[in-house]
Order: C-alpha cells, then sequence, then structure tokens
C-alpha cells in the first residue's frame, strides 16, 4: 500500500470535515475521491499533502510516517484546481522550478524540463508566461511542474474544475493516458461522478466527513452500499418503493401480469436519451429509454404503460445497508 | 488628456519656462551656491534613505496587516493613514512637541538632521503599507503552497514567488514616498530649524528665493528636483521589471 490513512479527523471551528476516516490507496493506482462540495474530500487531499495538519490519526505514504512532515519534506506532487501558476516565470521556469530549488545542475533541468514539456504537449509554449495559455494548458503545465520532481504520489485537487465541458473531457482522457504512461501513485478530488467513474481504478465515496464506501467504478455502481452511494454515482428512480436505476427498467405498453401499471405523465428528450416519468398508484418513476425505443413504442402523454424491473438489474431497499441483492423481486414472475 | 494637461503639465512647463529665463547660467549659479546644492543633497540623501527604510518596514506592516490577526487590528489600520489624512502643519507641530526641546521624552532633535529624517518617515509611512496591501491580499496562498510542496522554504518561497508578485507595488510605494519626502515641507519646517548647510531642505530653500524675489532662481531649482524626481521613478520602475523577470 502506497497511502495509508489510519483514524484521521480534522474539524474548523465546530465544524467537524473529517471524522475517522481511515482509507488505503495502493502504489501505482489512480484513486478519486469523490463525494459533494464541503463533504471533506479535499481536506483529506490537503492533509495527504502536508497543507493541513490532521488533528488526530497518521498518515503514511510509501510506509514513512508522514504525519507531521512538512509539505517541503512529503515528496507529493500537488495539481490545483485553480492552477496556483507562477505568474512572473516562464513556462519552462514554472517546470522546472522544484529542480531549481533542488539545486540540480543546468543541463539535467533542461534535459528533464524538455521531456516534460513534450510529455504535456507544451514543447512549443516553454517561452510564454501563464498568461498567454488557456485553461486547459495552465493545468497541464501545474501538472508537468508536479511531475518534474518525481514525486512518489501526485496529488490532483479538483484538477479540471475550472474547465469547460469538452476541455475537461479531453483532459479527463488525457490523464487516464498519462497514469498508464507515468505509473505515479495518483489521487484525485472530483464532486464529478461521471468523472471518477471514467478515469479511477478505485474510488472511495466521501460524504460528512466520513467514508462510505470504497471499490472500483463497477463495485460501486452495481452493489452502493448505501442509499447515498447509490444516488450520488447514477441516476435513480423509485419502483414499488425500491430504489432502482432509470435504465434499469423495461417499460412496455402492453399488459404484462406482474408489472406496474402507469400513465406517461411526461417526456423529456436529452440528445439520445430519453427520460419518461410514468405516474403509478403511489410513486412517480422515471424510466429512460434510447430514441429509438421511445419512438418504436409510440410513446406520448397520457399513454398507459407496464413498469417492470429488467433482469439482472440491481435494486434498494431504502434504508437498507447492505448492497442491493442480484435478484429483484419481480424476476420469479417473468 | 486635456484634464491631465490642465492638472499637471501646463504647470510643469510654467516651472520649466521661468526656470529657462535665467538661461544655462540661472542653473549654474543655483547649483554652484553652496547653500542650494547642500539642502539639494540633503534632501535627496533623505529621501532615499527614507524610502529604503519603507521599503523593508512598509511591506513588513502590510505583511502583517495581512497575514496575521490580533486584537487592536483594525485600530491600527486606521492609524496608518493617520500621516496622510493630518494636515502636514499640524504633523510638525505634533513632532515638535514630541522631539522638541520641551518633548516629555527624552529626546531632542530639534535643529538636528535626524529632525528631517523623522519628518520624512512620519509623512511616507502610509505609502507602501497601502500599496502593499491589497496585491498581497490578492495573492492566492495556494502558489505559497504549490512552492512549498515542490521543496522550497517559506524563506525561498517569499524571495522566489511571493516577492515578485508585491514587487512592482513596492516599487510604486517607494516612487510616490520618495516623490513625497523630496516636496515636503510642513511637517519639518518648526523641527528642523532651517539652518542653512545643515537643515535646510530644498522646498525651504525654494520659498526663501521666492520671498528674495529670485523666481528664476527658484524656479531653476525646482526643475533640478523635478529631474532628480523623474530620473528616480523611471529607475525604480526599471529596477523594478528586471527583478521581477529575473523571478
Amino acid at each position: 500500500m502506497s497511502i495509508e490513512i489510519s483514524n484521521v479527523g480534522k474539524r474548523f471551528g465546530d465544524f467537524v470535515a473529517l471524522d475517522d476516516v481511515t482509507v488505503s490507496i495502493p502504489a501505482g493506482s489512480l484513486t478519486a475521491l469523490l463525494g459533494p462540495s464541503g463533504g471533506g474530500k479535499s481536506t483529506l487531499l490537503r492533509i495527504i499533502a502536508g497543507l493541513e495538519h490532521a488533528d488526530s490519526g497518521r498518515v503514511e505514504i510509501e510506509g514513512v510516517d508522514a504525519t507531521s512532515l512538512p509539505p517541503q519534506k512529503r515528496d507529493v506532487g500537488f495539481v490545483f484546481q485553480h492552477y496556483a501558476a507562477f505568474k512572473h516565470l516562464s513556462v519552462f521556469r514554472n517546470v522546472a522550478f522544484g529542480l531549481e530549488i533542488r539545486k540540480r545542475p543546468k543541463d539535467e533541468i533542461k534535459a528533464r524540463v524538455d521531456e516534460l514539456l513534450e510529455l504535456v504537449h507544451l514543447d512549443q509554449f516553454g517561452d510564454r508566461l501563464p498568461a498567454q495559455l488557456s485553461g486547459g494548458q495552465r493545468q497541464r503545465m501545474a501538472l508537468a511542474r508536479a511531475l518534474a520532481v518525481e514525486p512518489k504520489v501526485l496529488l490532483l485537487d479538483e484538477p479540471f474544475g475550472a474547465l469547460d465541458a469538452k476541455v475537461r473531457k479531453e483532459l479527463r482522457d488525457w490523464l487516464r493516458r498519462l497514469h498508464d504512461e507515468v505509473h505515479v501513485t495518483t489521487v484525485f478530488v472530483t464532486h464529478d461522478q461521471e468523472e471518477a467513474l471514467e478515469v479511477a481504478d478505485e474510488i472511495v465515496v466521501i460524504n460528512e466527513g466520513r467514508v462510505e464506501q470504497i471499490g472500483t467504478p463497477d463495485a460501486l455502481y452495481d452493489e452502493p452500499e448505501s442509499d447515498f452511494v447509490m444516488s450520488f454515482l447514477g441516476p435513480v428512480t423509485t419502483l414499488r418503493g425500491q430504489l432502482i436505476r432509470p435504465h434499469d427498467i423495461e417499460l412496455r405498453t402492453t399488459e404484462a401480469p406482474a408489472a406496474r401499471a402507469g400513465t406517461v405523465s411526461r417526456l423529456v428528450r436529452v440528445g439520445f436519451e430519453v427520460r419518461v416519468d410514468v405516474v403509478s398508484a403511489d410513486e412517480v418513476t422515471t424510466v429512460s429509454l434510447t430514441r429509438a425505443e421511445a419512438r418504436s413504442l409510440g410513446l406520448e402523454e397520457g399513454t398507459a404503460v407496464w413498469l417492470e424491473v429488467a433482469p439482472g438489474a440491481q435494486v434498494r431497499t431504502p434504508g437498507a445497508t447492505a448492497p442491493g441483492s442480484g435478484t429483484p423481486t419481480t424476476a420469479g414472475s417473468r | 488628456m486635456m484634464w491631465f494637461s490642465l492638472l499637471v503639465l501646463i504647470p510643469l512647463v510654467a516651472i520649466v519656462v521661468t526656470a529657462s529665463e535665467g538661461g544655462w547660467s540661472g542653473f549654474a549659479d543655483a547649483l554652484t551656491n553652496e547653500q542650494t546644492a547642500a539642502a539639494i543633497r540633503l534632501t535627496v540623501g533623505m529621501a532615499f534613505l527614507v524610502t529604503a527604510v519603507n521599503v523593508v518596514m512598509g511591506t513588513t506592516i502590510a505583511w502583517v496587516l495581512v497575514r496575521d490577526r490580533f486584537p487592536g487590528q483594525r485600530f491600527l489600520e486606521v492609524l496608518i493613514d493617520i500621516p496622510f489624512a493630518l494636515p502636514t502643519i499640524v504633523a510638525g507641530l505634533v513632532l515638535l512637541s514630541l522631539y522638541g526641546p520641551d518633548s516629555p521624552l527624552p529626546v531632542d532633535i530639534a535643529n538636528k538632521r535626524s529632525a528631517v529624517f523623522v519628518a520624512f518617515l512620519f509623512v511616507t509611512l502610509p505609502f507602501i503599507v497601502r500599496t502593499v496591501q491589497p496585491v498581497l491580499e490578492e495573492l492566492e496562498r495556494d502558489v505559497e503552497e504549490a512552492a512549498m510542496s515542490l521543496g522550497a522554504s517559506r524563506f525561498t518561497t517569499f524571495r522566489r514567488i511571493t516577492l515578485p508578485s508585491i514587487i512592482p507595488a513596492i516599487a510604486a510605494g517607494a516612487a510616490l514616498a520618495f516623490a513625497r519626502a523630496v516636496s515636503e515641507y510642513g511637517s519639518l519646517v518648526l523641527l528642523s530649524g532651517n539652518l542653512p548647510m545643515k537643515t535646510e531642505v530644498t522646498s525651504v530653500r525654494i520659498l526663501s528665493s521666492i520671498e528674495n524675489d529670485n523666481l528664476v532662481g527658484a524656479a531653476a531649482v525646482a526643475t533640478i528636483l523635478l529631474g532628480i524626481s523623474l530620473l528616480v521613478i523611471v529607475t525604480f520602475d526599471l529596477l523594478q521589471r528586471r527583478l521581477v523577470r529575473r523571478g
């Protein structure tokens, strides 16, 4: 294990930012700390970096107790949401900063910085000032700067949070590929579940200062251990009082014995997806269909429909503490 | 531009024109006059000294005001501006009663050169504090944190990251402080005693020239002073640019 966080607690005045958090982050992995804003995930990252000190508990980085080490001695690279560029220094000097501090010989610094600038596709921009770069380029520069000192651990705090949707997506793919090349243990903070699901090897869900669940993206999505995790990782609706994902419901326009009868109350089209609100006895269920499916069923507001759980789908009883059972209640009647 | 011309350019040109009525000999006379030369030396020398002290103290005070929290902070904030708010002649009276012959303190710097220094120091205190403070407040803490996580000590972080960001503000404040010191009259005229060759500053010298109906001489001294101030301000700016670029 590369980063070992045991029983870490942190308060800001009366506010409990972290409450007895224990997490192990494996070496060489790409881990996401996922959760809503103010849930404590950034605080945890800053504690790993030494930018914040835990009130209690222990932080170990590659077997070394780092609990009371200052940030300079931790050997971590940190990337900030708002780039934290050294505005008065050129892109080259920004990346070289950590190496200059370590008093490496000039030609070694030049070789290393050139190599890194190529890695982050900024080799043409070495002489520019950060202000002359776009947001995405600035963040790549910040990443190269953090990687320059060959840290044991790379920490990214909402690294794409300040970028627009398209650049975000590009950088996300690029980070994944970069990690596959460089293989440094990486932890990034995000409140965007899609980002976490797409990029991370492992996700730690943090809410209200506590770890909700740790697991691979698939495990979290398919076997959430709490209502919170289930609803945070993707869309959720209710069918017969059970929590279920809208794409795990089968909708038909002909009556089926065990299916739930209802009426379409609303149709919303979002690109290729159509969201159908169905009102039945005591609940409104949202079903998501592809556009082609919706068209072939000829749905419109007022259409009578029947709903049932798709085979193999997960459902959760609200408030349950174990993962949802793999055998939905209605499966036997098919 | 017209506003600027009316307020600044036309008066400046008027001074230079008046000075040139005496021709080059007017300048030469003004400069070779022992008493005038001594006054210029004293004024410019003290202004430099005071500016240097202010660069260090002003930056430190701004730092403390922005980064530290302590009881009485608001009070200190207001206190900094007192030299701005006080009419200079009132400042002169305050200084005289504090540091003059009848002072309750065991100091008497009346009629000494240090009187000029103290008066300059008093009136120029707010300049660097007030120019550096807002820049320091705007500075993002994560930039310093980035430097530290890259291995830079607190001192190195300050020298290589924080300082270059505030140097332009320090330079601007220093230029203001210097210009203010060079032109100071009210606050020192009581305490310094205006002894020729010893504590007489240029502004006092110019006034006495005017009182003696030597308008051309006064304008010549003023023009020289103007030249020095301009040179210093430009030098500060160039220096600042170089320092920032070096990082």
